[in-house]
């Protein structure tokens, strides 16, 4: 296999009631990756895009087809990638390994959703479909009640108060939205929250309240990732992928004996981890799904940077932060960066590949010296797929 | 290879309130709801058992925001049942005020009725849905 790197980033701002189309949010986030890269319509040779309720959304399917076109890439082979919320953490491992192989040099590879246009009622309804559609949904599951039960059983399993999980919850958010106010791509830039309006809010699954919730949003993003070879006359800075992992789950009741832990992240990052030669000691930073906040600590635990049932001290030691053991959704995550579900994977591999090159100066979150970072995506109640970024290789 | 226990099959019989899984010859694990696999060793030698239907409560959350179509239904509370034959299923809670659920439920003891999910727009027709009450009636 040959070495892969990320050559170009492109992201655009994640917002609520966007004006704009899913096919010109790619497009932006498209051309600034084609930019970083000085590359061409005429240099990319495949694109994989994220997409996953454009037909809920927009009336829109088959996305990938018109994005490619729009973008200039006449006729270039489009595929569209979808696995609910880790959509284009596929469509990248994916583009990794057909570039590794050797079959394509270059390809423009991210994701685009319009949530926001859907309106609650429906989002919730759509958002359920990454759920057991004819065993599970009749009972009236929701994205957040999914993670709500595996609140109450971490609660349970771990023997973790509720009134104690409750307050690393509710910093798990706080901490989020403190970093989103530095990012000027995100959904919350203006809004920091405190712990007592995270713990107050209102109930949408016991215990899992308004706050600890990412919202719907409507955004892209996009990279541009190339041979070793073509990377080095592209870039002085290539952010080489020297891991992938990606893995499946059965609907949620039956992965009861693992619960609640999702069994099928402990595959997908150990892929990641050994492909690249690393450990969990040895990442940087990480952006993690943190659809919920006691996902964040539930992925914290399944990535092996805490015990089971420990991660929430994480949080409140400050070791996720800037400076400490593992910084983690430096970006203000999925809760307060925004989260446009097909797109979300580009975003957190944006994310990371901004931060090794040493970008984020200027927004006053650079996590000084990283080398080696994790990407971590999850799809509905079990698609996990994990990317390990480095530039010392 | 057909499946031994369907979707429908297994709808039609939970509308009896009869829940239906199905054993391995190989393993003698239950699988519930049905797959085409046991759950455990992976065989496909399967046979439909009739199960009791009764249980413990694992863990379960109140719904306050409803998906589009079933708002009137919310608040509801869902739990995931462990079943004295193993497997663990989802479904409701309905002997109790919603807004009174707290973390006492996990362990207590529960039985199996059912009610129907009459389905919306993009469920392709109905489904039953397990419903829990407790055992001891309390």
């Amino acid at each position: 296999m040959r070495k892969v790197a990320i050559v170009g980033t492109g992201h655009t701002d994640f917002v609520s009631d966007g004006p704009k189309t899913e096919v010109e949010m790619f497009c932006e986030a498209g051309t600034e990756a084609m930019e970083e890269a000085s590359v061409t319509p005429k240099d990319i040779q495949a694109l994989y895009c994220g997409n996953v309720f454009g037909d809920f959304a927009e009336g829109q399917g088959m996305i990938q087809s018109y994005i490619a076109n729009e973008l200039g890439c006449h006729h270039i082979p489009a595929t569209r990638f979808e696995g609910a919320c880790a959509s284009a953490t596929l469509a990248i491992r994916d583009a990794f390994i057909w570039v590794a192989s050797g079959f394509y040099d270059v390809v423009l590879v991210g994701g685009t959703e319009k949530a926001t246009a859907m309106g609650t009622p429906l989002a919730t309804r759509t958002f359920a479909m990454g759920s057991d559609g004819k065993y599970e949904f009749p009972a009236g599951i929701t994205f957040p009640g999914f993670f709500a039960l595996l609140a109450n059983l971490y609660s349970a399993k771990y023997d973790v108060p509720m009134e104690r999980l409750r307050e690393q919850m509710s910093m798990v958010s706080v901490q989020s939205h403190f970093y989103g106010t530095k990012n000027p791509h995100a959904q919350f830039k203006h809004k920091e929250v405190t712990a007592e309006q995270v713990s107050k809010g209102f109930m949408v699954a016991s215990p899992l309240r308004l706050l600890d919730c990412c919202p719907f949003s409507d955004g892209a993003a996009a990279l541009v990732v190339a041979s070793e070879e073509k990377a080095k006359k592209m870039t002085d800075k290539p952010v080489y992928i020297t891991g992938v992992g990606q893995a499946s789950s059965p609907r949620l009741s039956a992965q009861a004996p693992f619960l609640p832990r999702i069994r099928a992240r402990e595959v997908s990052v150990k892929q990641a981890y050994d492909m690249a030669g690393v450990g969990p000691q040895d990442i940087d930073l990480c952006e993690l799904h943190d659809c919920f906040s006691i996902a964040s600590l539930i992925a914290a635990e399944n990535l092996g940077f805490a015990e089971n049932g420990k991660a929430g001290e994480l949080w409140e030691k400050g070791e996720t932060k800037i400076g400490g053991k593992i910084p983690i959704n430096i970006s203000g995550g999925l809760k307060a960066k925004g989260h446009p579900i097909g797109a979300t994977g580009a975003s957190q591999a944006c994310e990371v590949a901004r931060q090794l090159r040493g970008d984020m100066a200027s927004e006053a979150r650079q996590v000084e010296g990283a080398k080696i970072g994790l990407v971590d995506t999850l799809g509905g109640d079990g698609i996990i797929s994990n990317l390990v970024l480095q530039t010392n290789v | 290879m057909e499946y031994q226990l369907s979707f429908k099959d297994y709808h039609k019989a939970l509308m009896k309130n009869k829940l239906m899984g199905l054993k391995c010859k190989a393993c003698g694990a239950i699988t519930c709801p049905p797959q085409m696999s046991c759950r455990n060793c992976t065989g496909f030698d399967l046979e439909v058992v009739e199960l009791t239907g009764k249980g413990k409560i694992t863990t379960y959350t109140t719904i306050y925001v409803a998906p589009e179509g079933r708002e009137n239904e919310a608040p509801y509370i869902i739990v995931l049942v462990e079943l004295e034959e193993g497997p663990w299923i989802m479904g409701n809670l309905y002997d109790m005020d919603p807004a009174r659920a707290d973390l006492d439920l996990i362990g207590k003891p529960v039985e199996l009725g059912t009610r129907i999910f009459p389905g919306d727009k993009y469920s392709d027709g109905p489904a039953a849905r397990p419903v829990f009450r407790f055992t001891d009636g309390k």
